[in-house]
C-alpha cells in the first residue's frame, strides 16, 4: 500500500523528459497509466528513486491516420483505442483487443505505450503488435528510431528500448482490403490477463488464398512471440477448416511455455493451438473467406 | 407468536444504511483519526517453518519517523486464546508475535510503529530477521504421516484432536448388510475470505485514566473485549471499550481475535499514543483466518430400494499452524451433526482428525462446517445416483425425511433435532422453476451435437443460531450463545434499540427497525438501531452463524413484550380501564368496544417519563433489557439447481442458469434475504469453479494476491431465479430461521454436480474443487485416450 519514497517529476515535453532520463538513468522509471508500475511500487517490488510522469507531456496521445498506418501516441488509453472511429474503421482488431483489457476503470487509465513498454508476458497488446507488424517509435538523445515489434519484445518484461529512450508512438500498418484479424484469449480467472491469447491477421486474394498471415501468441511463455510456423502453413493456402486446423497445430512451436497454477506446459500448449484455430477462423471470416 | 400486526414485517423496504455506504459516508475503522496517531506495520515470516535466530532492529530504529520496534517476547501479553475445547484437544501456545519459531508464511514476527504509515513500512523493511529454515508441511493429511515435520514438540504427529460423532457399531452393521456401497473421496479446498474492507484496528490508551479504546473490524465487539481484556491484556473489562463501527463484510473472518489488534493495543498502552493498523490486501491473504480445507473419505450404504442405510466419514481437517479462536468447533460440532442433511439416515459415524500444518490458521468462513458436510453429502448422493442408475432427483426424494411441521422435532443420529422441515415442496418448486424435465431433454439433444450441458441439483439443511448455551458449554464452548437486546423508549415516543448483534453487511438497521416499529405500531423513522460499541450496548455475542434475526431479533421481541406490558399498565391506568380490556393497535391502546377511548403510544411514553400519573408503586421510565437463549438451532433448508455448459476442448465452464428455492422460515425483509442469497450463491459458485488458497509443498502461499486468487466476478454469473417456501421455526417468537449462509452452502455442490453431470459422457465420476479448466480438460483428454 505504501511505496518507498521517490521523487516525482512531471515534464511537459519529450525533450524535458529525455533530459531527466539522461540525468537520473536507472534510478528513474517512466510513468504512463500506472496500472502496472504503481501496484508494483505499492508492493515494493519496484522501488524507483524517481518517477517521471509522462501524462503532462504534450503530443503523446491520440490516433493519427497515415496513408497505410495508424500512428498511436504511446499515452493513448485503451479506452481511446476501443472507442476510436479510426481504429474501428481501419484496424477493428485494435478496438477488440483494447475492449477486453481489464475493466472500464483500467481501460481509462492504462495506455498502449505503457503496456507495450512494460512487456508483461500475459498482456494482450503484444500479440496484436506482433501479428499486425507494428513498429515502435522511440525518442532518445540522438533523435527518433523505429523498432519492429519482432525485435521489440526481447524477454520477460524486457524490450529493445534503451535506458535513455522514451517510447513515444506505435505505428500499426493498416492491412489491405481482403484482410481480417481477430484476437481471442483464455483469460486468467483472477487477473483476466491472457493465460493464452492469440492474435491472427490474414489477407486473402480473390480466390480465397491466403497471401499474408500474421499470427502471434501471448500469455503462454515468458514473452509474446510470432507463430511463424503457423503463418507459413497458412500462406499460399485456401483457408478451409482443415487447413486452419493443420496450421494451428504449430501454434506452440517456438513458445517457451511456462507451467503455473493455471496450467501445465501440455495444457497451455494445447490452448495455444485451440485459440490459434479460433482466432484464425474468425480472422478468415472477417476477411470475407 | 408475539407478532401483533404486521405493516413492515415481510416488506421489501430499502436498506436504511445504504445511502451512507453508497455515497462514501460510512465510518470505518480506517476513518478513525485521532490526535497524535501513530501507525503500525508488521514484519512477517517469509518462511513456512523456521527457527528465529535473531531479530535485528537497529537499522529500523534509525529510520526517520520510526518510534519503536518490538519483537517476540518484548510484547508482554498473554497468548491468543482458543474459545472452544474438545475432549483431549492439545492447544498449542500462540504468542502474539512469534517466539522462537515461525510456523506459517505471514506470521507476525515484529511490529514497527511510525509517525506515518510510510515510516512504519520503511522501518519494517529495515528489520533484519535471521532464520534457520526448517522443513514444513502444508497438507493436513501429509502432516499426519510418519516422519512429517513437527510443528510443536508437545503435539505428536501434529494431531491437535481426534473427534467422533455417531455410532460406529450400527454404521459398520449397515455397511456389512448393504446392497450397494458408494465410496467418494473428496477434497474441500482451502478458501480465503476477502471481505471488501480489510481488517483494521486503532487502539488508544489514555494514560490519565488507564482506559483503552479499541476500534476494530469485529463481528462481535464484546467477544473481542472479553477475550482481550481477560486473557491477553489482563485488565478489567471496565477499562476496555471496543467499538466496531461500519464494517465492510466479515464472512466469519472478523469473528476472531488476531495478533494485530492484540499487539497494537499493547503498543498503544506502552507508547501512550494511539496506534492504527490497516491490513494491506496481501496481509489479509496471509493472516486472515482461512476457511474449509478438508480431505475426506466418505462412504454411503444403500439397501435394494435405494434407501440410505449408513454413512461413514473420515476427515482430516487442516487447522493451520495455530488454533484460531473457534477453529476446533468448525470441523467438529458444526460439521458432523450436519451429516444427516435432509435425509433419513439410520446410522452415521464420522471421525475427524484436527491437524496442525505450516499454513495460516483456519476457522469459520461463511457456512463454517455446514458447506463441507453438504458438499460431501450432495456429491456422494449424485455419485450414488449414477451408480444406482437412478435420477439424482429421484434418489433424493426416496431418502427425504418426511415433513414435520407441528413442532415435533426430527432427531438425527448425529445429535441434532431439527426444528421443522418439509423438504419435498422446495425441491419440487426448484425443479419447476429450473424447467428440469425440459433441461434434461435439451441436455440429451445437445450431447448428440457434441455439446456438454450439465444439470446439478443440491438439497441442503443449514443450522443457524447455534444454541442453547448450556449444551454448547458441555460441548466445549468458551462463550454463551444467547443474545442481548435493549429497547429504550424516549419521552416523545421515539425508540433506540441496542442490539448485541453486529451488522457488517446484514442490514440490521433496517430489519430490526422493521420488527420494532411493527410491534409498537410506530413509523420506522422513530426507531434507531445501535450496535457495535461495548460502551453502549449490553454484553452481546455478535453476529455469526446466521443468528442475528433468530437470536438477536428474538431478544428484541422479549424487550418489546416487557415494554408493551408496562405501556399497557400505564394506558389502562390513564383510561381507567382493566389491562385485559385494552386492545393495542396502530400504536395506541384503546378500550375494547369503545375505540374512541384510547391513549397513543407517544402519550403513554411521555407519561412514563413525566410520572405524574402512573400506577402507584410503578417505577418511572420505559425501557427493557433482555437476554434471549434459544432452546435449539433453527434449520433452514432448500433446493438449488444449476445448469452449466462445459467446453470440452478447453475445459472452460459456463454457468448458464441458476435456480434457488430456500426456506429460511418467515422473512422480515425479502429484498435483504434475496441479497444474502445472491451473494451466497456467488461465493459458493466461487468455491466450485474458481477460488483456491494454494500452498506449495514448501508452505508458500501461491495465491496471495487478487491477481492470483480468483474471486467470483459478475461476468461469470447468470441472473438467478429465486423463490422461497415458508416453514416457520417453532422455536423463536418471530418464526425466522436464518438466511445468511444458505446460498454458500447449497451452490457449491449444485454447480459441482452440474459439471460432473456434463462430463458423464466421458465417464468422469468426480473431480475435486475448484473445477478448473485444466482439471476438466485432463479428465476429458484421459477419457478420449
Amino acid at each position: 500500500m505504501y511505496p518507498a519514497a521517490f521523487e516525482y517529476h512531471a515534464p511537459t515535453s519529450v525533450k524535458d523528459a529525455l533530459k531527466l532520463l539522461a540525468k537520473l538513468k536507472d534510478d528513474a522509471k517512466l510513468l504512463a497509466g500506472g496500472h502496472s508500475l504503481v501496484p508494483m511500487m505499492k508492493l515494493r517490488l519496484a522501488q524507483p528513486g524517481h518517477l517521471i510522469d509522462l501524462r503532462k507531456v504534450k503530443g503523446l496521445s491520440g490516433i493519427k491516420e497515415e496513408k497505410a498506418a495508424l500512428v498511436i501516441g504511446a499515452m493513448t488509453t485503451h479506452w481511446a483505442i476501443e472507442s476510436s472511429k479510426a481504429a474501428k474503421a481501419k484496424l477493428p482488431v485494435l478496438a477488440e483487443v483494447a475492449g477486453i483489457i481489464g475493466d472500464p476503470a483500467v481501460r481509462n487509465k492504462g495506455t498502449l505505450g505503457g503496456s507495450v513498454a512494460h512487456a508483461d508476458p500475459a498482456a494482450d497488446w503484444p500479440a496484436a503488435m506482433l501479428a499486425l507488424g507494428a513498429e515502435m517509435v522511440c525518442e532518445g538523445p540522438k533523435g527518433k528510431r523505429t523498432v519492429k515489434a519482432d525485435d521489440w519484445f526481447v524477454g520477460l518484461m524486457t524490450t529493445a528500448a534503451k535506458g535513455n529512450e522514451i517510447l513515444t508512438a506505435i505505428r500499426v500498418p493498416v492491412w489491405p482490403a481482403g484482410s481480417g484479424a481477430a484476437y481471442m484469449k483464455f483469460p486468467h480467472p483472477a487477473s483476466r490477463f491472457a493465460v493464452v491469447g492469440v492474435c491472427a491477421a490474414v489477407t486473402l486474394d480473390k480466390q480465397g488464398v491466403c497471401t499474408r498471415a500474421g499470427v502471434a501468441v501471448t500469455g503462454a511463455g515468458t514473452r509474446a512471440v510470432r507463430a511463424r510456423g503457423v503463418e507459413a502453413a497458412l500462406t499460399g493456402k485456401k483457408l478451409d477448416a482443415a487447413a486452419i486446423e493443420a496450421a494451428a497445430q504449430k501454434a506452440a512451436d517456438g513458445v517457451d511455455v511456462q507451467a503455473d497454477l493455471q496450467g501445465s506446459v501440455e495444457y497451455k500448449a494445447h490452448l495455444c493451438r485451440v485459440f490459434a484455430r479460433r482466432a484464425i477462423s474468425e480472422a478468415v471470416k472477417r476477411a470475407g473467406g | 407468536m408475539a407478532v401483533t400486526e404486521e405493516r413492515l414485517f415481510g416488506k421489501a423496504i430499502k436498506r436504511r444504511e445504504d445511502p451512507r455506504f453508497i455515497t462514501g459516508r460510512g465510518q470505518y475503522v480506517d476513518d478513525v483519526k485521532l490526535p497524535g496517531m501513530t501507525y503500525a506495520a508488521f514484519v512477517r515470516s517469509p518462511h513456512a517453518h523456521a527457527r528465529i535466530k535473531k531479530v535485528d532492529a537497529a537499522a529500523a530504529r534509525k529510520v526517520a519517523g520510526v518510534l519503536a520496534v518490538y519483537a517476540g517476547e518484548d510484547v508482554q501479553v498473554g497468548g491468543l486464546p482458543c474459545g472452544w475445547m474438545l475432549p483431549g484437544i492439545k492447544v498449542p501456545a500462540r504468542p502474539a508475535l512469534a517466539q522462537g519459531k515461525v510456523r506459517y508464511v505471514g506470521e507476525p514476527v515484529a511490529i514497527v510503529i511510525g509517525e506515518t504509515p510510510f515510516a512504519a513500512k520503511d522501518g519494517a523493511e529495515a528489520v533484519r530477521v535471521q532464520y534457520e529454515a526448517l522443513p514444513g508441511v502444508a497438507d493436513g493429511k501429509k502432516a499426519h504421516a510418519p516422519g512429517a515435520p513437527q510443528l510443536f514438540d508437545e503435539i505428536p504427529k501434529n494431531q491437535c484432536f481426534y473427534w467422533t460423532i455417531g455410532d460406529k457399531a450400527s454404521t459398520d452393521a449397515a455397511f456389512a448388510s448393504a446392497a450397494t456401497v458408494v465410496t467418494q473421496p473428496l477434497v474441500n479446498q482451502r478458501l480465503i475470505p476477502n471481505a471488501i474492507e480489510p481488517r483494521a484496528c486503532v487502539a488508544s490508551y489514555a494514560p490519565g485514566t488507564g482506559d483503552l479504546t479499541l476500534w476494530v473490524t469485529s463481528q462481535n465487539p464484546h467477544v473481542h473485549r472479553l477475550l482481550m481484556a481477560a486473557f491477553v491484556l489482563a485488565i478489567p473489562e471496565t477499562k476496555m471499550r471496543v467499538i466496531s463501527p461500519d464494517v465492510g463484510g466479515g464472512f466469519g473472518s472478523k469473528i476472531f481475535v488476531y495478533n494485530e489488534e492484540v499487539v497494537v493495543s499493547w503498543a498503544s498502552r506502552t507508547l501512550g499514543r494511539p496506534v492504527k493498523w490497516t491490513a494491506e490486501r496481501r496481509e489479509s491473504f496471509l493472516n486472515d483466518a482461512h476457511g474449509r480445507d478438508h480431505v475426506t473419505e466418505a462412504a454411503m450404504a444403500f439397501d435394494r430400494e435405494g434407501k440410505i442405510t449408513g454413512l461413514r466419514v473420515k476427515t482430516h481437517a487442516n487447522l493451520g499452524a495455530y488454533l484460531s479462536t473457534f477453529a476446533p468447533l468448525i470441523p467438529s460440532y458444526l460439521y458432523g451433526p450436519l451429516l444427516s442433511g435432509v435425509y433419513k439416515i439410520p446410522a452415521i459415524f464420522c471421525e475427524v482428525w484436527g491437524m496442525l500444518t505450516n499454513t495460516a490458521p483456519v476457522d469459520a468462513y461463511r457456512g463454517a462446517g455446514r458447506p463441507e458436510a453438504t458438499y460431501l453429502l450432495e456429491r456422494t448422493m449424485d455419485r450414488a445416483a449414477r451408480q444406482l442408475r437412478l435420477d439424482p432427483v429421484e434418489l433424493r426424494r426416496r431418502n427425504f425425511i418426511p415433513p414435520f411441521t407441528d413442532g415435533t422435532p426430527y432427531q438425527t443420529p448425529v445429535a441434532f433435532a431439527y426444528d421443522s422441515g418439509d423438504y419435498a415442496p422446495a425441491l419440487r418448486r426448484a425443479l419447476e422453476l429450473a424447467g428440469y424435465e425440459q433441461a434434461r431433454r435439451d441436455q440429451a439433444a445437445a450431447r448428440a451435437k457434441g455439446r456438454y450441458i450439465g444439470i446439478g441439483v443440491s438439497t441442503y439443511i443449514e443450522a443457524c443460531g447455534p444454541a442453547p448455551s448450556a449444551v454448547a458449554g458441555s460441548l466445549g464452548a468458551g462463550a454463551g450463545l444467547w443474545e442481548s437486546g435493549q429497547v429504550r423508549v424516549h419521552p416523545a415516543g421515539s425508540v433506540t434499540v441496542y442490539t448485541g448483534s453486529h451488522s457488517h453487511g446484514q442490514g440490521h438497521e433496517t430489519t430490526f427497525a422493521q420488527v420494532v416499529a411493527d410491534q409498537l405500531g410506530i413509523p420506522m423513522e422513530q426507531v434507531e438501531v445501535v450496535h457495535g460499541d461495548t460502551a453502549q450496548i449490553p454484553f452481546g455475542m455478535g453476529t455469526y452463524g446466521s443468528r442475528s434475526a433468530c437470536v438477536g431479533g428474538s431478544a428484541l421481541v422479549k424487550c418489546l413484550d416487557k415494554i408493551k406490558e408496562k405501556g399497557r399498565k400505564i394506558a389502562a391506568h390513564l383510561l381507567e380501564a382493566g389491562e385485559q380490556d385494552l386492545d393495542f393497535k396502530d400504536g395506541a391502546w384503546s378500550v375494547k368496544g369503545s375505540p374512541d377511548r384510547k391513549k397513543a403510544w407517544g402519550e403513554v411514553a411521555l407519561m412514563a417519563y413525566l410520572a405524574h400519573n402512573i400506577p402507584q408503586g410503578m417505577e418511572p421510565g420505559l425501557e427493557a433489557t433482555s437476554f434471549y437463549d434459544p432452546v435449539n438451532f433453527t434449520f433452514p433448508f432448500g433446493a438449488h439447481v444449476a445448469v452449466v455448459e462445459v467446453d470440452a476442448e478447453t475445459g472452460a465452464v459456463k454457468l448458464v442458469k441458476y435456480t434457488a428455492v430456500d426456506d429460511v422460515g418467515r422473512v422480515i425483509n425479502p429484498m435483504i434475504v434475496d441479497g444474502m442469497v445472491h451473494g451466497g450463491i456467488a461465493q459458493g459458485v466461487g468455491q466450485a469453479l474458481w477460488e483456491h488458497g494454494v500452498y506449495g509443498d514448501d508452505g508458500q502461499l501461491l495465491s496471495a494476491t487478487m491477481m492470483d486468487y480468483a474471486m467470483p466476478k459478475a461476468d461469470g454469473l447468470p441472473s438467478y431465479t429465486t423463490d422461497r417456501t415458508v416453514t416457520p421455526s417453532p422455536i423463536n417468537p418471530l418464526g425466522v430461521k436464518g438466511a445468511g449462509e444458505t446460498g454458500t452452502i447449497a451452490s457449491t455442490p449444485a454447480v459441482a454436480n452440474a459439471v460432473i453431470d456434463a462430463l458423464a459422457p466421458f465417464g468422469v465420476t468426480h473431480l475435486d474443487l475448484p473445477l478448473t479448466p485444466q482439471k476438466i480438460w485432463k479428465a476429458v483428454a484421459a477419457a478420449k485416450r
